[in-house]
């Protein structure tokens, strides 16, 4: 049983630091005492912050917003990592007494295809709303829909489909890729609307314009690496990728 | 007293009545309309997204990087909709009843009406859009229960419908602005409304990334901004989520709402360091078949809760609401979880949580279905108290979750101010003093799907094109207010961050104006707050000068309006002197505590303006087709 603890911990943390998106970054370490290990990682940030903030000095700049896995706001590299060691969760479900051992985390934005560097760990992934523009949606307009019950989705396609809806858009998988690749991405979207009945309609034309809205965005292409699906928050598995290909090569 | 607007006729014709008598504007001069949204959330995107449709000019702001980011997103549970697929004896009558008795009689009776019958096409419309709902082998829809109804009308996809319908809403807003009709705006926070003879003529933004201070003139303007739960610091909201839009509006002359009026979760996971940043909640459809227990005698308390014997366990709601068991309505459920703590039987190491066992449920159903259902909600819960629910009772207490009120709107969702439309969490309209669960994402989605194409257009047609220069001098006069408060808070030398004083903040809200207020605790905090209010600016310090991304200026910002809205937050639950809904006044309550309403005085809405000092003025609720009976869930 977990029982509050008066325990605290401290921990080291390197910091990628860069003022704007012209200015050259650097690292900086800091150390965080005197945290509770059932604090989380931002919580720890934002304690850090506090003290900056009072010593006059620059707080960290990084984003996050729900704290609870869902938004997809936050995120940054850890130790190498996007979301850091631990599979299926996202930075802000990270939790300090998970690196009771760790000593030392490294902190770094998400780099990778177009994401840029706004300041310290906060990127633009604006890109991947242009994706989603090019065609990651159901053309119906409000008003036109028939009885809801006149579609019939079997169950296990709802499960697959949503499977795939579950992303949350952080681009993890962006970062995760040496390609700086947003096919995870792209490829979710894609299976989420093409398997259900409602999204058969446009799909070829939504395929080829996702993809294409990938490359012309300037992320990179899928060599089938798989290290987005490792890092992924949500679990979304390469199988999706194959099958947006497949979609592909038909349209 | 002010006049809601609401058309003739029967409740149930009174929308068609509405619809078919409002005026139109063609197609072809749609364009020439600007519209400014404000927020992407369920109702500001639907929103957004339906006017596009129609070809208006639409400007959509969003604070985030992306619409997607709103939090509609963390909605857990699901979405009401009155479309008896259970042949359990559902009717939009029964889900307007049941939303009219759940709100405590608080809420009018053509709104809640309104909402019901447009429960339908909503899921209509999310399903044609791609919404992955849960489905039955046959591939209909399914649904599930939530507390205060005794039908199943609840449609879910697992434990993330609000992200499920907030991705529908996103990509219907991203198809508008491929089309061009919409042109969207992330990083940008509204942080003035521009009203000209009681006339909404605008807003000023700041440009997160840059700092810069935006001007954008528009025809009409739709404030889709959710709600203000953060005023406690610690609640369900994300830490972004803020009041400022509608406490600005609030400053510019539109009314503010039954400010009291907030919602207490009852199923969150119990605060757990110093440095808690937020809390989060667990869905109340766990209540489905999670039970709700504390050991009957406090020397149990610390004991393995596995080791303790049945006839030792209170099933506090179970016994006290039998006819609701486990899935009473949220403020009754929250008071009588703080009811047993207070009487000493609550569990943790603070004594601030009640168990929420899955035991019976995982025997009863087995594994797999318990998982099918709530899978995702038992990985979360272990993630974030390291806790495997599987094995032991999850823990759990009430946290503030969603605020009720909101800027005052009439029946067309139009504020006092004219061309002020206000939607979604931001407005008061639906709930009264309490809100049903599942309710949250109908309201959002009719607002902005169904009610507002509508709306807006009749008021353009009769008010006219006449959008204003945005070099004119009352953007200038709003712009030169806020560049010197912005002035200020760089220059600020206190030595408290502006998160310290928000907890200061928080701290009072929730030990007097929480789960349950007494007129002297309320007193106290009125003046704690004024003195917090008054001295804000010296106590505070912002991180280094710089104009440009600034997080704890932002904070700043975004505390200085919370600071404004608990102080008639406090005023108004000192006014409203009796108990109602999520409202518990301590001077009015039954022997075994249960609320104590005083229709005769207060079956009316609280609008609160700001004239130099808050103003109080009201709305009487008239209850035609309902007669306010005792809220009895027993």
């Amino acid at each position: 049983m977990r029982e509050v603890t008066n325990r605290s911990m401290e921990i080291r943390l390197k910091i990628w630091r860069q003022e704007s998106p012209e200015s050259n970054g650097y690292f900086e370490e800091f150390l965080v005492e005197n945290i509770s290990p059932e604090a989380s990682l931002l919580e720890a940030l934002d304690s850090l912050n506090e003290r900056l903030t009072l010593e006059n000095r620059r707080p960290i700049s990084f984003d996050s917003d729900c704290r609870e896995g869902i938004c997809g706001t936050c995120g940054f590299v850890i130790n190498g990592r996007p979301h850091g060691p631990f599979p299926g969760v996202t930075t802000c479900q990270l939790h300090m007494r998970m690196f009771e051992k760790a000593g030392l985390l490294v902190l770094e934005p998400f780099r990778g295809g177009p994401f840029k560097v706004l300041k310290d760990l906060i990127v633009d992934r604006s890109g991947l709303d242009r994706i989603i523009q090019a065609g990651g949606f159901i053309s119906v307009s409000t008003g036109s829909a028939p009885e809801a019950n006149s579609i019939l989705v079997p169950k296990n396609l709802a499960e697959e489909a949503f499977n795939a809806a579950a992303c949350i858009g952080c681009g993890a998988c962006v970062a995760a890729c040496p390609n700086g690749s947003a096919m995870l991405f792209t490829a979710a979207k894609i299976k989420h609307l093409n398997i259900l009945p409602q999204g058969k309609a446009e799909s070829k034309k939504r395929t080829k314009n996702m993809l294409d809205a990938m490359i012309n965005e300037g992320f990179g292409a899928c060599s089938n690496h798989g290290e987005c699906e490792t890092v992924c928050p949500k679990r979304i598995s390469l199988e999706t990728i194959n099958f947006a290909f497949k979609e592909g090569l038909s349209s | 007293m002010i006049d809601p607007k609401i058309p003739d006729g029967e409740l149930s014709k009174k929308w068609e009545n509405f619809k078919s008598s409002s005026s139109l504007i063609s197609p072809s001069n749609r364009r020439k309309f600007r519209i400014i949204v404000v927020g992407t959330g369920l109702a500001g995107a639907s929103a957004a997204a339906s006017l596009g449709e129609q070809g208006y000019n639409v400007v959509a702001f969003t604070y985030h990087d992306s619409p997607r980011r709103a939090h509609s997103v963390a909605a857990q549970g699901g979405i009401n909709a009155a479309k008896n697929y259970r042949n359990d004896g559902d009717s939009i009558l029964r889900l307007f009843y049941d939303t009219i008795k759940g709100g405590d009689f608080r809420s009018r009776e053509a709104n809640v009406y309104r909402l019901a019958e447009i429960s339908l096409q909503i899921i209509d419309h999310c399903v044609a859009l791609g919404v992955p709902f849960a489905r039955e082998y046959g591939g209909t829809l399914d649904t599930r229960s939530f507390g205060g109804t005794r039908v199943s009308r609840t449609f879910y996809a697992r434990g993330q419908t609000g992200q499920q319908l907030l991705l529908a809403c996103y990509s219907a807003l991203e198809r508008q602005v491929a089309n061009g009709t919409v042109k969207l705006l992330p990083f940008k926070e509204m942080v003035d409304l521009v009203v000209e003879g009681n006339r909404a003529r605008g807003i000023l933004v700041r440009d997160l990334l840059t700092g810069r201070l935006e001007r954008y003139a528009g025809d009409c303007v739709i404030l889709a901004t959710g709600g203000y739960s953060n005023v406690y610091y610690l609640s369900t909201n994300a830490k972004k989520s803020n009041a400022t839009a509608i406490v600005r509006a609030y400053k510019r002359g539109a009314g503010f709402a039954n400010p009291c009026f907030t919602q207490i979760h009852p199923t969150c996971i119990p605060r757990s360091s110093e440095t808690q940043s937020k809390l989060t909640l667990m869905s109340e459809s766990l209540r489905n078949d999670g039970r709700v227990w504390v050991p009957k005698d406090p020397s149990m308390r610390a004991k393995d809760p596995r080791e303790i014997a049945e006839k030792d366990r209170f099933y506090y709601l179970e016994e006290w609401y039998p006819s609701y068991g486990n899935l009473t309505p949220r403020d009754i459920a929250s008071r009588a979880a703080k009811r047993v703590c207070d009487m000493g039987l609550g569990v943790g190491p603070l004594g601030q949580a009640v168990y929420l066992d899955f035991a019976d449920a995982i025997k009863r159903l087995g594994k797999n279905v318990v998982y099918e259902r709530y899978g995702n909600l038992f990985e979360m819960y272990q993630l974030i108290t390291g806790e495997n629910p599987w094995e032991f009772p999850m823990k759990i207490y009430p946290a503030p979750h969603y605020t009720m009120g909101g800027l005052w709107v009439d029946y067309t969702l139009m504020s006092n101010v004219e061309g002020l439309f206000v939607i979604g969490e931001a407005n008061f309209s639906d709930h009264g003093a309490n809100r049903l669960g599942a309710s949250a994402l109908m309201q959002g989605l009719a607002d902005g799907f169904f009610i507002i194409p509508y709306s807006v257009p009749n008021y353009l047609a009769s008010a006219g094109k006449n959008t204003l220069a945005e070099d004119s001098k009352i953007f200038d006069f709003s712009e030169k207010q806020i560049t010197n408060t912005i002035k200020d808070f760089l220059e600020a030398d206190g030595d408290k961050t502006v998160e310290e004083v928000h907890r200061s903040l928080g701290k009072i809200m929730w030990d007097k104006c929480g789960m349950s207020r007494s007129l002297t605790g309320l007193k106290e905090a009125l003046e704690e707050v004024l003195v917090l209010k008054e001295k804000f600016k010296s106590l505070i310090r912002i991180s280094t000068n710089d104009e440009r991304l600034n997080d704890s200026l932002e904070k700043a910002m975004r505390v200085k309006d919370f600071i404004d809205l608990a102080e008639i937050m406090i005023r108004d639950a000192i006014e409203r002197d009796e108990s109602c809904g999520a409202h518990f006044r301590e001077e009015h309550q039954t022997s075994d505590g249960e609320a104590i309403r005083n229709d005769e005085r207060f079956a009316k809405v609280q609008i609160w303006f700001d004239r130099g000092e808050p103003a109080l003025e009201t709305e009487d609720l008239k209850f035609e087709f309902v007669k306010p009976s005792e809220r009895s869930y027993k």
